[in-house]
Parts: structure tokens; C-alpha cells; sequence
């Protein structure tokens, strides 16, 4: 292993140790380590079936690791559920983009704020009215303040990228996960929407983790790149070296008129 | 009691065992290439029962017909029941394959009662005996007692289905072409097999096999009109137990249950620790608890293939967008409410009467709509909810309490009756849901059926009439109305509610729920524990209404009553249950004085619903309303 930079020894928000997770029998996480320091823009990448959404799950806690460690912000939260790393600052967007379809956009970023105020268990309050302001204001922040009364169901793919920013940020993540933020996306899109991000990421001191297909993208908006294949980490390092290293090369970019897509 | 006595049961408890197995292979085996959960397929087994019955008497008049006019009614029983089952798939299926289950169990329930009409009519409604089977009339001895050996027989027939169903499953092209339906559905209509024969014969093998187990069961047991319902939710335990779709799973499921059963009759009354328990009264109860002890801990059953549970089929009208009741829906309900104290003032005791059994209806209705709309929780139980209100606030009133602390009792049993199965209930999803949610409510409904001493059993409980101040009509129509309307305020805040959004939220994505920090499961419990406590306030106002109680109250039908009340208004109208409620109550009632075969014609308008407008009344109306809003 390389010696972790200084930023990460100092403040690691995200420490991951030798996550394990097997399928029947086929290991689809095996032996990962890696930490994501505040501020700090990891991406992880690799081919298709490398392990990268799997990760993603066992950080976030939808599935537990068969071994291995997850912690965040000091506190070991291998064996915690989903809700509770959420509320331990864990913001998420996904793959396939998952909104509240039976909402509009504000409805959906007020109810995740009030969700993190713990504000959702009251049967007989009042609505959730009173949390639209912020909602609006953050739907601006990611750039979608006019998508705010738009019926959730009916956006199309890039905007419920946007929208899913906003309520993973409702939360006032620590530890933001992305799944592919720009996929389904036009090429335009995804700088705006990336750049957005970066500057989240440095304004609000959150430790990023994200996936990526597009090497545009990875290149340019991520400080550290974690190279996944087949469940093992092959290569870590700066963008630079990243690009460099004939492994990775080899093993995933090293063929151009083969990019990897997502399903 | 002595080891011979309890072979005998061990034997009997078998013997019924495979007769239930032949029923649940078939159910099992559409499960499988289908996916959709047959609730009519007690309906073949009873046909069959009567088809037998029909052909052997046609040959009873021949001399020397015999075993042989045995045989010939069983096979003739097998083919009427395969070919019916084919036609039903061909006409009314092949609609729903891809539809969400809930709407594909309330059709073929539509199925139940058309079929059960169809029966009425052609034989009549008393029970037909089937005559004993010639060479298998006769008893083996065992010490004192004695082993039938038609018992015999029907474990060796048994014994025989699960051997060819698993040749015909293991070694033949059909079999593959099964096999490779259950497990990607999508593959086999590539490989250019035509996916619609395959259904239409599975279909009909599946009913053809629950009309021989029908057959097989005149000897032992008359043809009667209640058979459908009972075989088929038995039917539906066997293969939740032994995992939907394997045969196999079917097979141990039915022995166990069988077993279990044979057991609880050879135990007789024990004392427990100084409380006699009658063990034979446990019968009906005991099934539905193995379900549910088996769907807790291996919610796949025994040989359940996948241990992620399918989600449910959303209803389209859970993706639609849900805007909250404002002041001019307050407005339309203050004229509904008016419109119901003014009903009975109007009219005649007819119309009273209505008045109350539709302001009570809407009640229950809006409570199950809790857990179909916001929460997407397919519940196919919700009767118990009713019925144990109803019997809460009975028993409360036997004991002395006055009416008013009878109707906290109703809601507040039914409450702590939700929250116990709730719990079980929402760590699943989807078909797997809506049959615990009935098997939950059999439990109940077997309780109250047999335990005579505190609920009357059959004949229930009588004598519920309020006190003097409301026990004219009008008055207990405006009470009732009054508390509907407090309860269906509190129903409306419930939904447009903190937790009521954060439940939508949970239904609409679980994922997205539980990474925003919601507890997905514990919404859905309490949804559950309202929706049910809601249901037994209505359950305690229909007891003083009728005066009088039976275990129909918790029946399997009345939770599907509710279901085409919530789908026939809409999930998301606003007025959706007093639109259900009112049409259904009025619609039952008038078909009901119209007709004896009331069911069938029930029957036939639930299909309408369901293939026509899934989005119910209420939701034709609603979009209607929005789409002239210009929104």
C-alpha cells in the first residue's frame, strides 16, 4: 500500500478496510481499502462488473459486508442500516436515478430535508409546507430552481440527476456517494453538473466518492482515482499517474473504440 | 390415547395432505410459469367435486359401472376442470400477466364468484354426496381401530401426481420450457417458443389437477358451495410454505400441514398449565400459523427459489402526483356530510338503513385505501381488522360496558391486532404480502369461527342494539355518519401528514426512503397498526348498527369487498372511498334484491373494473377534473 497523502492521515471521512462481499460464488468486492478524506474528490472506477456499485452499497448499507470494516466520521458502521448512516451524514444518488415519483421536485427535496430533522413522524402535523423555501433555494444551488413544481414522474433523465443532487445534499452530507451522477446526461450537461459538484464539495468541506464512465469527467474533477477490477483495487493514485499506469491501461482504458458503457 | 388411534390420524391426517397437495401442485405450478396467484383455483377443485358427482350418478343407473364409473368420474371431472381452466386463461389472463397482483387477485376472485353462481345454478344449493368407491370401501384393521382404504389410496395417488409431475417437470420438452418460464420469462419468448400455449396448457394442467383432487374428495367429503374458499386458501398456504412455484415444496408443505393438523386432532383437550386447550378446535388455526412461522423466519418457504423478495407491481396510480385536499374539497365534503344527515330524514327505512351500511363502508374502505395508496401495501386481509372491531366492541357490550366504551374498545383491539401482524406483515412485499395479510386474517377468522364459548362460533354473537337515545334508526344513522366523518378528517390529515408524505416517500422508492434517513419499515407498520385501527372503529359501528355479529364479518369476501370499494373510487381521489362505498353498497344491494345470483353479477362488474378502469371511478373522475383545470 502507498502511504496515504497527508490530507487523508489528517481527516479521513470515509475509511474503508478490506470490504468483502461475495455473490453464489462469485466475489464481487474482494479485499478493498481506501479512505476519502473532507474536501477530497476520490473517483472509483473500472469496468463493467468491477465491484464499483457494490461498494457503493456496502458504504451506504444497503448490503453488509461478508468482511471488512466501514467508518465514517470515526464511528465503525459495518452493521448499521442505511437510515442511520444517513443520518450520520451520508448523502446518495444512484445508478438508476430514484426519486418520489408521486411528488414534485420541491415535495421531494422537503421531504428529505424534514427527514433529517427528524421532522417525518408526526401522523397528524401539517404538511410539509413549511420546508419548501429551503427546498427551493437548494434546488437553485444545484441548478434546478425551475424544476421545482414539476411533477417528479415526468422529468426527464438529466433533471432527476439534478434532482437527486439536491436531495442527497438535503441531508447535509459529510460523505457524499455519486453512482454515475452524469450518466444519461449530454456532454454539456455533465461539466455544468460536475462542476456544481466541485464547488459543493469545496464550499461545504464534504468528502466525495464517485463513479464515472466518462474519462473527461474522472480526469477532470477528481484529486485521487481508485482503479476497481474484478473486485480487487488495482491501481490508486493522482489522475496523472492514473493515466500513466500501463495496468490500468491495460486493463480497462487501454482500448479507446471500446469505451466502457453502462448498462 | 393409543398408538393405533394415532395412526389412524396419522393416516387420515396424510390422506387429506395429498388431496391438498394435488390442489396446491397445480396452484403452484401456474405460480411458477405465470406468476399470477390463481385465487379461482378452489373453484376448479369444486367443480370437480361436482362434475364427479354428476357423471357418477349418470352411471350410477348402469349395471356393474363400479370402480370403472369411478374412474370415468374422476377423469371426466379432471377434463372438465382443464378445460375450463384453459378457457379462463385464454379470456381473462392472458389480460392480466402484466398487471400488478393486486388487480390479478381480485380478478380471478371475480372468477370465485362468478363460478360459484354458475354451480349454484346447475346444482342446486344443497350438498351432493358422492357414493363410496366400490374395492376401496372398506376399512384395514389396526388393533381396534381401522385404516380406510380410500386413505390409502389417496396418499399412493399422491404419491403418484408428485412422481409424474416431476418426470413431466425433469424429463420432457414441456418441463424445460417450465422450468425455463419460471426462471426468465423474457428468454423463452426469445427462444420463438409460443409463450401463449405454453400459459394456456400450464393453465389448464394446473386446473385439471384441482379438479381431480375435487373428484378424489367426493368420497370422503360431500360437494358444497363453500369449497372453493376453503380449499383455496389452504391451497394458498401449502404453496407459500413450500415456496411458490416448486412442486416439491408443495408436496413436504402439504405433509406437514396435514401432519400438524392429524396432530392437533390425536392430542384431544390437554391441560397446559391449569387451561384445558382443545387441540381439535386448533385445526383451521394451526395451518395459517405455520405460514406464518415459516414466512417470518424463510420468507421463500421451504424451496422458495429467490431469497429477494419481488417488489410489488405498482398500480399506475402510485406514480401519479398526489395533490393534498384544499378548501374547496373541504367544502365538497361538508355537502357529502349534509347530504347524509338529510338521507334518512328524506326517505325511507331502506335508505336509513343504506345510509348507515355506506357511511360505514366508507370507513373501512379509507383504511385499507391508507395502506394500498400511501403506504403500497397490498393487503388481501383487511376484514380481520373489521371483524375484530366488531367482535371487540360485541364482546365489550356482552360484558356490560355501554356502547360509547364499546366503540374505543373496537379500534383499540383492532390496533393491537394490526401492530402483531403488522409486524410480520411489512418484512414483505408484494404477492408475498397480500397472502400473509390473508392468511392472518383466516387465523382470525378460524378463531372466531371455532371458539363457540366466548364468540358464538357459527351462529355469532346477537343481541348488539345501542342505547335509547339512538336506537331509532335516523339517530344511529346521523351518529355513525358523525363518526365516519371525524375519522375520515382524521384520515385525510394522516395522509397530507409529516409521516404521511415521508410513507408515500418509502412506498415510492425504498431505497431513495431509507437514504434520506426514513425508517421504511417502521412507517409501514405504524401505517399498518392505523389502517387496521381505523378499520375497527368501523367494524364496532356496524355491530350496533346490525345488532348482531357472525364470523362473515372477517370473511375472505369482505376483504375483497373492500379492495373493489378502494379500486372501483381511486387511490389518490380525494373522494375515492365515499365514491366506492356508496356505489358498491348501493350497487350489492340493489343486485342483491334482484337477484339470486347477486355474486356473479358482482363477479362480472369487478372484471369490468378491473380491465376497463384499473384507475377506478374516482381516478377518471379526478383526472378528468385536473385535465379541465388545465394543469
Amino acid at each position: 500500500m502507498k502511504p496515504p497523502s497527508p490530507a487523508v492521515a489528517a481527516m479521513p471521512v470515509l475509511v474503508v478496510e478490506g470490504l468483502e462481499r461475495a455473490f453464489g460464488g462469485v466475489r464481487a468486492v474482494d479485499g478493498v481499502s481506501f479512505t476519502v478524506a473532507s474536501g477530497e474528490r476520490v473517483a472509483l472506477i473500472g469496468p463493467n462488473g468491477a465491484g464499483k456499485t457494490t461498494c457503493f452499497n456496502l458504504i451506504d448499507g444497503q448490503l453488509t459486508p461478508d468482511e471488512g470494516r466501514v467508518t465514517i466520521g470515526g464511528t465503525d458502521v459495518t452493521a448499521r442500516p442505511t437510515r442511520e448512516r444517513a443520518r450520520r451524514g451520508v448523502g446518495r444518488t444512484f445508478q438508476v436515478a430514484a426519486s418520489f415519483a408521486s411528488m414534485t421536485v420541491r415535495e421531494n427535496v422537503a421531504l428529505a430535508i424534514a427527514a433529517h430533522e427528524g421532522a417525518t413522524a408526526s401522523p397528524v402535523g401539517a404538511g410539509l409546507g413549511a420546508y419548501d423555501a429551503r427546498a427551493d433555494a437548494l434546488l437553485a444551488r444545484v441548478g434546478a430552481a425551475e424544476l421545482a413544481g414539476e411533477h417528479a414522474a415526468i422529468l426527464a433523465y438529466g433533471d432527476l440527476k439534478r434532482v437527486e443532487l439536491a436531495l442527497a445534499l438535503a441531508g447535509e452530507p459529510r460523505l457524499l456517494l455519486m453512482d454515475e451522477p452524469t450518466a444519461g446526461m449530454a456532454p454539456r450537461e455533465r461539466g455544468a453538473m460536475m462542476d456544481v459538484v466541485s464547488a459543493l464539495v469545496r464550499e461545504r468541506s464534504i468528502a466525495l466518492l464517485f463513479t464515472e464512465h466518462d474519462m473527461d469527467v474522472v480526469f477532470a474533477h477528481a484529486d485521487r482515482i481508485v482503479v476497481l477490477d474484478r473486485g480487487r483495487i488495482l491501481a490508486r493514485g493522482a489522475p496523472d499517474a492514473i493515466r500513466a499506469d500501463r495496468r490500468v491501461q491495460e486493463a480497462y482504458l487501454g482500448t479507446d473504440d471500446d469505451t466502457p458503457t453502462d448498462r | 390415547m393409543t398408538a393405533a388411534a394415532y395412526a389412524v390420524q396419522f393416516v387420515n391426517g396424510l390422506a387429506s395432505a395429498s388431496s391438498l397437495f394435488l390442489v396446491a401442485a397445480g396452484l403452484t405450478l401456474i405460480f411458477g410459469v405465470t406468476r399470477v396467484v390463481n385465487f379461482a383455483h378452489g373453484s376448479f377443485f369444486m367443480l370437480g367435486a361436482y362434475a364427479a358427482w354428476s357423471i357418477g350418478d349418470a352411471l350410477a343407473g348402469i349395471p356393474g359401472a363400479g370402480a370403472g364409473g369411478f374412474v370415468l368420474a374422476v377423469a371426466g371431472a379432471t377434463l372438465a376442470a382443464a378445460v375450463l381452466g384453459a378457457l379462463v386463461e385464454v379470456t381473462l389472463l392472458k389480460r392480466l400477466y402484466a398487471a400488478p397482483e393486486l388487480l390479478q387477485l381480485t380478478a380471478t376472485f371475480a372468477v370465485v364468484l362468478i363460478v360459484r353462481d354458475a354451480t349454484l345454478a346447475a346444482w342446486g344449493a344443497e350438498d351432493r354426496l358422492g357414493p363410496r368407491v366400490p374395492g376401496l370401501d372398506e376399512g384395514v384393521a389396526l388393533g381396534t381401530r381401522s385404516i380406510a382404504e380410500y386413505d390409502l389410496f389417496l396418499i399412493v395417488v399422491g404419491l403418484l401426481v408428485l412422481a409424474g409431475l416431476t418426470l413431466l417437470v425433469r424429463r420432457t420438452r414441456f418441463g424445460v420450457l417450465v422450468r425455463a418460464a419460471a426462471e426468465n420469462r423474457a428468454m423463452v419468448a426469445a427462444l420463438g417458443v409460443d409463450q401463449a400455449k405454453l400459459y394456456t396448457a400450464v393453465f389448464a394442467l394446473g386446473a385439471g389437477l384441482a379438479g381431480m383432487a375435487g373428484a378424489l374428495q367426493l368420497p370422503r367429503e360431500p360437494a358444497n358451495l363453500g369449497m372453493d374458499l376453503a380449499v383455496v386458501a389452504e391451497a394458498f398456504v401449502v404453496t407459500v410454505v413450500g415456496g411458490l412455484g416448486s412442486i416439491p415444496g408443495a408436496f413436504v408443505a402439504a405433509m406437514v400441514i396435514g401432519l400438524v393438523k392429524a396432530l392437533c386432532i390425536a392430542l384431544g383437550t390437554v391441560d397446559v398449565a391449569g387451561v384445558a386447550i382443545a387441540f381439535p378446535k386448533l385445526t383451521l388455526v394451526a395451518e395459517f400459523v405455520v405460514m406464518a412461522i415459516v414466512l417470518a423466519i424463510r420468507p421463500q418457504g421451504f424451496f422458495g427459489a429467490t431469497l429477494t423478495l419481488p417488489a410489488s407491481t405498482p398500480l399506475p396510480e402510485q406514480r401519479a402526483l398526489v395533490v393534498d385536499p384544499g378548501r374547496r374539497e373541504a367544502w365538497v365534503a361538508a355537502a357529502i356530510v349534509a347530504a347524509f344527515v338529510a338521507l334518512p330524514l328524506l326517505s325511507d327505512e331502506y335508505a336509513r338503513i343504506l345510509a348507515t351500511d355506506i357511511a360505514i363502508a366508507t370507513l373501512f374502505a379509507a383504511s385499507l385505501r391508507l395502506l394500498l395508496g400511501p403506504a403500497g401495501l397490498t393487503s388481501f386481509g383487511h376484514a380481520a381488522y373489521f371483524g375484530v372491531g366488531a367482535y371487540a366492541a360485541a364482546l365489550a357490550f356482552k360484558q356490560g360496558a355501554p356502547m360509547g366504551a364499546a366503540l374505543v374498545a373496537a379500534p383499540l383491539a383492532a390496533l393491537v391486532a394490526a401492530i402483531a401482524f403488522g409486524w410480520f406483515c411489512v418484512r414483505l412485499s408484494g404477492v408475498y404480502l397480500a397472502m400473509l395479510t390473508l392468511a392472518f386474517a383466516q387465523i382470525t377468522w378460524s378463531i372466531v369461527f371455532q371458539w363457540d364459548a366466548v364468540t358464538g362460533g357459527s351462529n355469532g354473537l346477537i343481541g348488539l342494539w345501542p342505547p335509547e337515545s339512538l336506537a331509532d334508526r335516523t339517530r344511529y344513522s346521523w351518529f355513525a355518519v358523525a363518526i365516519v366523518a371525524v375519522a375520515m378528517f382524521a384520515l385525510s390529515r394522516i395522509a397530507a401528514s409529516p409521516f404521511g408524505r415521508a410513507l408515500r416517500g418509502a412506498r415510492d422508492s425504498a431505497a431513495r426512503a431509507e437514504s434520506i434517513g426514513l425508517d421504511v419499515r417502521r412507517l409501514q407498520w405504524t401505517a399498518f397498526a392505523l389502517a387496521g385501527a381505523f378499520a375497527g372503529l368501523a367494524g364496532g359501528l356496524y355491530a350496533f348498527s346490525k345488532g348482531s355479529i357472525s364470523p362473515e364479518t372477517l370473511a375472505i369476501p369482505r376483504s375483497v369487498d373492500g379492495l373493489v370499494m378502494v379500486l372501483l373510487g381511486g387511490l389518490n381521489a380525494t373522494f375515492g372511498p365515499v365514491i366506492g362505498a356508496s356505489l358498491f353498497t348501493w350497487g350489492q344491494d340493489a343486485l342483491s334484491r334482484a337477484t339470486d345470483f347477486w355474486r356473479a353479477g358482482l363477479g362480472v362488474a369487478i372484471l369490468a373494473i378491473v380491465l376497463a378502469v384499473p384507475h377506478g371511478l374516482g381516478g377518471v373522475l379526478a383526472s378528468a377534473i385536473v385535465r379541465r383545470r388545465g394543469r
